[in-house]
């Protein structure tokens, strides 16, 4: 009796694959008593592209252009992270002027992740206006980013040995004259953040993940950093020439959606910073060195702190044109697996700023993580040859000619 | 706390020109140097394919009309605006234009061809 | 016949509905503007009002497809009727009678409750939610937004809205002890015509479009018109008893000054829309509660200590 007097009214209710607070497809099943929030499924895939499969059957330079399409708002941070990956095979000595390019095009696009965010959260909390200006002022950074590399997003600026242009000095004076626009807006916005009473209310106490938790889930980048967690990859493993870089990592104790905004808006003042040391101390020199097109055997490990946390790269050769494995770890993976726990006995009007606090990009996010078999009752993570063979009998099924495929699997399986 | 921050830049931006523009009919133009249509000098193309073998998404075909002469088909909605062509064309033969706008109703006009001329280089769309 | 054009043409149906979607368009360009943005075009609300009515109206099998069909209806109806006991450029109302003041508020609580039983016989999760928070708001706006009408009536010792704008008229200043229950009365109106910061119940972040969420074509189309007459008469209601200027010029003067209190109400419920986030609905429970009512309280014990002084 009392059982079902207490569950009278809970119910289910879908936030997703479409929703309009998703930008997205993901699909959230939350369990729910009138306003309440009683537990999270989540359920991951919509974006699947088979990516890191489609990798194997390009080669390696045409592999930069796919791995750059994987996100727009990360695309930089997922081809340099492969080409330091490929550059550490190969043993190639990039040469520093690439390495200053690459490190002020990655820091350009952190400013531009963070104001679409900003906006993106704005817009999730019901303030609309926050999101048409900080919307507004990103035009600054496209725009720069347009005259650098050819292209507002999807940069195209990394080859394998070095980076494609070369920046004139008036594209330096460009960029200072925009990085200082945008240092000013940037400072309005942290006024903004931190005196509107509205948007306090909303996001403080929301979103609440301790230091202990964020550490045993897993989190990065600046949803582990609110949390108090000082871990940031440009100074623990530095990459490109974050180490002649004078930086501060911006950690915050609020611990919640608020700390967040927090950490990300005195980061931006973080990324002015470091782009006029770059503007300032760029050497001279070739932006490039010749790269092998055959790329000899070995395997590497590439992190990268993207704008959303901690990008993990691997690639393995076996000597050929094509790369014999390529998995990708996008920072959203990690972080998704906090939003369960932050939802715990909150509001369902908190969802959706809750999920955009961790500046979700599924489509980074969905790479192969573990198949299950689908047949029988065993539940095992099936390898890669066994995945191989299924894929080949399912097609062989559906009367696609396998010959080819089939006498390569048999190749490796030899090997 | 202050309810309310942004009321003196709201109430500012009525009389401010608004920050959109009235596309199509105001167009702001893209930067030197953005990556667009790619375009093709037959005149300086020597055959090599480097191109064709550099290109991630395979969309552009040269092919050999005869002796020292080669047109160059492009499929607009397979090439991803990336210029490895232009990068990786030994003679520089491949340019990167401004031209954005490529949206067609029709697939077929998304086939571009450029062909080989003896005496000038000339371009016809299909 | 004069009284079927009176309700159905000017200064009822058709005018209202005109003025209704005139008013949307100030708000929707005004927003934009605020926002550094261009905003549509004048005949934007009425092109989307002309475009609604062409599209297919999709009832849910689920749904109560009488109650679904009835309450946009119902809403617009409401509305409508309440415009014919407010003064809107004359002292005089089309219509009064002892206490009309109470009978407009009444009428302008069934578009919430139109919104409620929509949502509810919808039977979508989303609607349902949606509804459910109309609602809850309901109870938290309804006591702030009386009390704050109720301190001008109190002072001018009448319930009848042409009474009262009448006693403003003679006494002009005595609007100005108002101004708290008029700050009160703007507030509790955002919640009422659920704008941001009280758009709760159609929070489309949250819950897609809440009550309107199985809307479409013909039906969703007279809901907006609804909405945005309400928009009309609850300005119309502020400006009659909160300002009562003009009222007693001439017809086309005062018309024109009637338009421009409007107007300025229009311009202040956008402003709060622009430079708000949307609160959530336990937020703004407390809000109304620990602030809208004790002020209105303030402003009754001021009309009260006034009556006992100047009335002596």
């Amino acid at each position: 009796m009392h059982d079902s007097h207490e569950h009278e009214h809970e119910f289910k209710i879908p936030l997703g694959p479409q929703h309009p607070a998703l930008k997205e497809p993901e699909s959230f099943s939350i369990a729910l008593k009138g306003e309440k929030i009683l537990g999270v499924d989540i359920r991951l895939g919509y974006n699947h592209r088979g990516i890191e499969k489609a990798c194997e059957e390009r080669t390696f330079l045409q592999d930069v252009y796919l791995l750059e399409r994987i996100c727009g708002i990360c695309s930089h941070s997922h081809s340099t992270a492969y080409v330091q990956a490929v550059e550490e095979i190969a043993g190639l000595a990039v040469p520093p002027r690439a390495l200053y390019i690459r490190t002020l095009i990655g820091e350009l696009e952190r400013v531009h992740s963070h104001f679409l965010w900003l906006g993106v959260a704005g817009h999730e909390i019901g303030f609309d206006t926050l999101l048409m200006y900080t919307w507004r002022d990103r035009e600054i950074v496209m725009d720069l980013l347009a005259q650098l590399t050819g292209n507002r997003v999807n940069y195209g600026i990394n080859t394998i040995g070095g980076v494609r242009r070369d920046i004139t000095p008036e594209h330096g004076k460009d960029i200072l004259a925009g990085v200082a626009t945008l240092e000013e807006r940037t400072k309005y916005y942290i006024r903004i953040a931190t005196e509107e009473t509205t948007i306090i209310k909303r996001l403080s106490g929301v979103g609440i993940i301790s230091k202990e938790d964020a550490l045993r889930l897993g989190a990065v980048g600046p949803t582990a950093r609110a949390s108090g967690v000082d871990r940031d990859i440009r100074r623990e493993d530095p990459y490109a020439a974050y180490a002649e870089m004078d930086f501060d990592v911006i950690t915050d104790d609020h611990c919640d959606v608020y700390g967040r905004t927090v950490v990300r808006l005195k980061e931006l003042m973080e990324s002015f910073k470091i782009i006029r040391q770059i503007v300032a101390k760029i050497p001279d020199g070739p932006i490039a060195v010749r790269a092998p097109r055959k790329i000899p055997a070995g395997e590497a490990f590439s992190r990268y702190e993207a704008p959303r946390g901690e990008d993990v790269h691997y690639v393995k050769s076996n000597g050929g044109e094509k790369p014999e494995r390529v998995k990708v770890r996008a920072p959203t993976l990690a972080n998704i697996q906090t939003v369960k726990h932050m939802l715990r006995d909150r509001f369902l009007a908190d969802m959706p700023i809750v999920i955009a606090a961790i500046d979700p990009c599924f489509s980074c996010t969905d790479r192969m993580v573990g198949i299950r078999r689908l047949d029988g009752e065993k539940k095992e993570i099936l390898g890669w040859e066994s995945l191989r063979s299924f894929s080949l009998g399912w097609h062989r099924a559906r009367g696609f000619d396998v010959t080819v495929a089939e006498k390569k699997l048999h190749q490796l399986m030899e090997h | 706390m202050k309810p309310g921050r942004m009321l003196k830049l709201v109430l500012q931006s009525i009389f401010k020109k608004p920050a959109t523009l009235n596309y199509p009919a105001d167009k702001s133009g893209m930067p030197k140097g953005f990556r667009g249509k790619i375009t093709f000098d037959p005149s300086k193309c020597i055959g090599c394919k480097m191109c064709m073998r550099d290109c991630p998404a395979n969309a552009i075909t040269i092919n050999k009309i005869d002796e020292k002469r080669y047109e160059a088909v492009f499929d607009l909605g397979r090439c991803i605006y990336c210029g490895q062509c232009v990068d990786s064309c030994l003679k520089k033969a491949l340019t990167a234009s401004a031209e954005f706008e490529l949206a067609q109703l029709d697939k077929k006009k998304l086939r571009v061809v450029f062909h080989a001329d003896a005496q000038k280089p000339a371009q016809k769309e299909t | 016949m004069n009284a079927l054009f009176l309700i159905l043409i000017f200064p009822g149906f058709l005018f209202l509905a005109l003025f209704g979607l005139f008013a949307e368009f100030i708000d929707r360009k005004l927003y934009a503007r605020m926002q550094n943005r261009q905003g549509p075009p004048w005949f934007q609300p009425l092109a989307d009002f002309i475009k609604l009515l062409g599209k297919e109206d999709i009832v849910p099998d689920e749904a109560n497809a009488r109650m679904f069909r009835l309450m946009p209806l119902f809403a617009l109806t409401a509305v409508v009727s309440s415009i014919i006991y407010i003064p809107l450029w004359k002292t005089g109302a089309l219509y009064s009678f002892s206490g009309d003041l109470v009978v407009v508020l009444y009428l302008l609580t069934l578009p919430t409750l139109a919104f409620f039983i929509g949502g509810w016989y919808s039977t979508s999760l989303y609607a349902r939610i949606g509804s459910v928070r109309s609602l809850t708001q309901m109870f938290a706006y309804e006591v702030p937004l009386f009390m704050g009408l109720f301190s001008p009536a109190l002072l001018a010792d009448s319930w009848t809205l042409s009474d009262i704008s009448r006693f403003y008229i003679d006494h002009p200043t005595y609007c100005f002890f108002n101004l708290i229950g008029f700050g009160v009365a703007l507030v509790a109106l955002l919640g009422k015509l659920e704008k941001a910061p009280f758009d709760i119940p159609e929070a489309e972040t949250e819950i897609v479009a809440g009550t309107f969420t199985e809307y479409s074509g013909r039906l969703y189309a007279f809901f907006r018109l609804a909405i945005d007459i309400e928009m009309i008469v609850g300005a119309s209601l502020l400006a009659a008893v909160f300002l009562p200027f003009g009222l007693k010029d001439e017809a086309a003067i005062g018309f024109l000054i009637y338009i421009l209190k409007v107007v300025l109400v229009v311009f202040l419920l956008t402003l709060a829309r622009t430079i708000f986030a949307r609160l959530r609905i336990d937020q703004m429970v407390k809000f109304c509660w620990k602030y809208l009512v004790p002020l209105a309280l303030l402003q009754l014990l001021i009309v009260l200590f006034l009556k006992g002084v100047l009335l002596q």
